[in-house]
């Protein structure tokens, strides 16, 4: 049974007088444990606000949540703010994009490591400023002593972003949600905070004791094709609310089949390409869409666009490659692939 | 398992006690800043004399305040007030009563006024302000609402509405009066920035870390909204002594002048500030000087607690 299964799930913001924005419109994606899953989308596609979903943190006041988000079992849309709370922190973390703004700034990065343990665990201060000095080495602090006692703009950008994937696995939670994690931070960086994820929720790791990782499935949202390419194992391709394309990893960069994520895999700069090339950016904006209800949102900006787009809503099917699409026109897999 | 001097140093990590340059928070980089203020030297030198005034009066003074010692030389009709002389180096006032003894005897009160008012003020506007800012909603409302109605009130007429409210007026009337004009406008501070903090970012993260709500207002929310709170509470302290010597000089002032009060003691000395100024000088000097000292305080304070000053 998967660990997490969002079904459907649609969020709308309401304001009075004013039109409904709907952020996202009936996603469905599983997550087996230990799995690394890809949430793929440019700005605006409802990325964030199915994390923010499936944590509970959604104001209540002026959002309707429908649809269902199961977690290993347990119907989490509707369950009791307190059943919730306790549950975030505990079965599920989340690390976010900005690191600084991310962390208290008053409060030592030690205290804000021990809060978690406190919260969920009961674990006595001293017991846990132990274990926050662990994790701080477990996530590749150096000299974790002297960091304990540090506040947040003390760290460096790597160091903070490292400090918070601390806090959210802290208490091991079967299921990491990762916002944009290395949006905000130096290309450097970057890749030692994937290889850092990816090296965390790999099974296996028993070195630790107590704050022994692994075994955590990882949703990994981001903009950034090169972060999905090098860290999931199943990719889902978001646009205007809804899951556009979804497949393994290796398959789907090989063969894009929604034009969307051709679209966004050619807009993506090339080192090896010819000098002087254009870069190749998918025309118009998120919000030259038409609704879900009507066709297909991606319509107007598509390039394989058919009369049926604007008028008969695609649904999720099998396409080539026995891929699962969301398109009336797929495009063909490259000839050498095929080959 | 763990390697045993990895133990050890987790161990000497739970004995805590982190380097000895560990740890600049806010504050600590604030000072440093303030330290290289003139602004703020000057306004805490004021205040430094100040608060060692009033704590050394009782032997610095000489006389007993509330003695009329000089009585023979008062003369009523003739408008006559004693002139400074050997032993009396301000001379008298109006009752005979040593004025160099009761100046700095009134530091103390003075400093009890604007001590005690800014306290007041800043526990229900923090009581205020928390429960609107942390609660939000309908709560937020009411709260505000009041507030609303008392800020629309000038804030003088106000604190002689309050201060009339009493059959006497005590110095304790004086800074009730004083301090509930200062509540809304530390509740409204205070729910400004507690409101920007309920949708920061760490704040986000706090709770998706399934952290209490109780929690996440005092430990969270309420130490990062403060600082404004603290600037407002240096300034008020200048307005305290400033409302309580308007309330005196209206007639609102404690009844009985044994115990001296600076503001009350200008209150005073309106009926004869024609002939002898002096009574007038003194105790107004001194309030213009520690109101000025205050508000350097606290305006090189909000200077240094500005984020955007920071390096």
């Amino acid at each position: 049974m998967a660990l997490l299964e969002v079904d459907d799930l649609s969020v709308v913001f309401t304001r009075k007088g004013e039109q409904p924005v709907v952020a996202v419109d009936g996603v469905s994606f599983d997550v087996d444990p230990g799995q690394t899953v890809g949430l793929v989308g440019e700005s605006g596609c409802g990325k964030s606000v199915t994390a923010l979903a499936i944590m509970g943190l959604l104001p209540r006041r002026g959002v309707r949540v429908s649809g269902s988000v199961r977690f290993d079992g347990t119907e989490l849309l509707g369950l009791p703010a307190a059943a919730m709370r306790d549950r975030r922190g505990r079965d599920l973390g989340m690390v976010f994009q900005d690191p600084l703004s991310s962390l208290n700034p008053v409060v030592p990065i030690g205290l804000q490591i021990t809060e978690v343990l406190e919260r969920h665990r009961r674990t006595p201060r001293k017991k846990a400023m132990v274990q926050a000095g662990d994790l701080l080495t477990r996530v590749g602090i150096p000299d974790p002593r002297r960091r304990l006692d540090e506040y947040p703009h003390q760290l460096s950008g790597g160091m903070r972003q490292r400090a918070l994937i601390a806090m959210a696995l802290a208490c091991r939670p079967k299921l990491l949600l990762a916002d944009e994690p290395t949006t905000a931070l130096d290309v450097t960086i970057q890749a030692q905070i994937l290889a850092l994820l990816a090296e965390l929720v790999r099974a296996g790791d028993t070195d630790l004791g107590d704050t022994d990782l692994g075994d955590t499935a990882l949703v990994m949202i981001t903009h950034d094709l090169g972060v999905v390419a090098g860290l999931c194992d199943e990719v889902n391709v978001l646009y205007g609310g809804r899951v556009v394309e979804r497949g393994p990893r290796h398959p789907l960069f090989a063969a894009p089949h929604h034009p969307y994520t051709v679209g966004l895999l050619a807009s993506v700069p090339r080192l090896d390409g010819p000098r002087g090339q254009r870069l190749s950016p998918i025309r118009g904006s998120v919000s030259d869409n038409i609704p879900w209800t009507s066709g297909c949102a991606f319509a107007p900006r598509c390039p394989n666009v058919l009369g049926a787009c604007t008028s008969v809503t695609p649904e999720m099917e099998f396409g080539p490659d026995e891929r699962l699409l969301r398109c009336h026109n797929p495009v063909p897999a490259p000839q050498e692939v095929r080959a | 398992m763990l390697t045993s001097s990895r133990r050890q140093r987790i161990d000497d990590l739970a004995a805590g006690g982190g380097a000895p340059d560990a740890g600049v928070s806010l504050a600590v980089s604030a000072w440093r800043r303030l330290r290289r203020s003139p602004l703020f030297l000057v306004g805490a030198a004021i205040i430094g004399v100040f608060v060692v005034m009033a704590l050394l009066a009782p032997w610095l003074a000489q006389h007993d305040p509330a003695l009329r010692l000089l009585d023979d030389q008062v003369s009523r009709a003739r408008n006559e007030i004693p002139p400074a002389q050997p032993g009396h180096p301000l001379g008298g006032d109006q009752q005979g009563r040593d004025l160099y003894s009761r100046m700095l005897l009134g530091s103390q009160q003075t400093l009890l006024v604007a001590v005690l008012a800014t306290v007041i003020g800043l526990g229900g506007g923090l009581v205020l302000g928390t429960l609107a800012g942390a609660i939000g909603g309908w709560v937020d409302s009411v709260v505000m609402r009041l507030v609303d109605v008392m800020l629309s009130i000038p804030s003088l007429l106000l604190a002689v509405s309050v201060g009339a409210l009493f059959a006497r007026q005590t110095q304790f009337t004086v800074i009730l009066a004083v301090a509930i004009v200062q509540i809304p406008i530390f509740a409204r501070l205070l729910r400004g920035s507690m409101l920007a903090q309920r949708a920061s970012d760490h704040v986000l993260a706090a709770r998706a870390l399934g952290v209490r709500r109780r929690a996440i207002v005092f430990r969270h929310m309420l130490p990062n909204s403060l600082g404004p709170v603290v600037v407002q509470s240096t300034l008020v302290l200048a307005i305290a002594i400033i409302d309580a010597a308007a309330l005196s000089f209206l007639g609102l002032g404690a009844a009985d002048d044994s115990v001296p009060e600076w503001g009350q003691m200008l209150g005073r000395a309106q009926d004869v500030i024609d002939s002898h100024p002096q009574l007038a000088f003194w105790p107004a000097g001194a309030i213009i000087t520690v109101a000025l000292g205050f508000t350097l305080v606290g305006e090189s304070l909000r200077d240094a607690l500005d984020p955007k000053n920071r390096r």
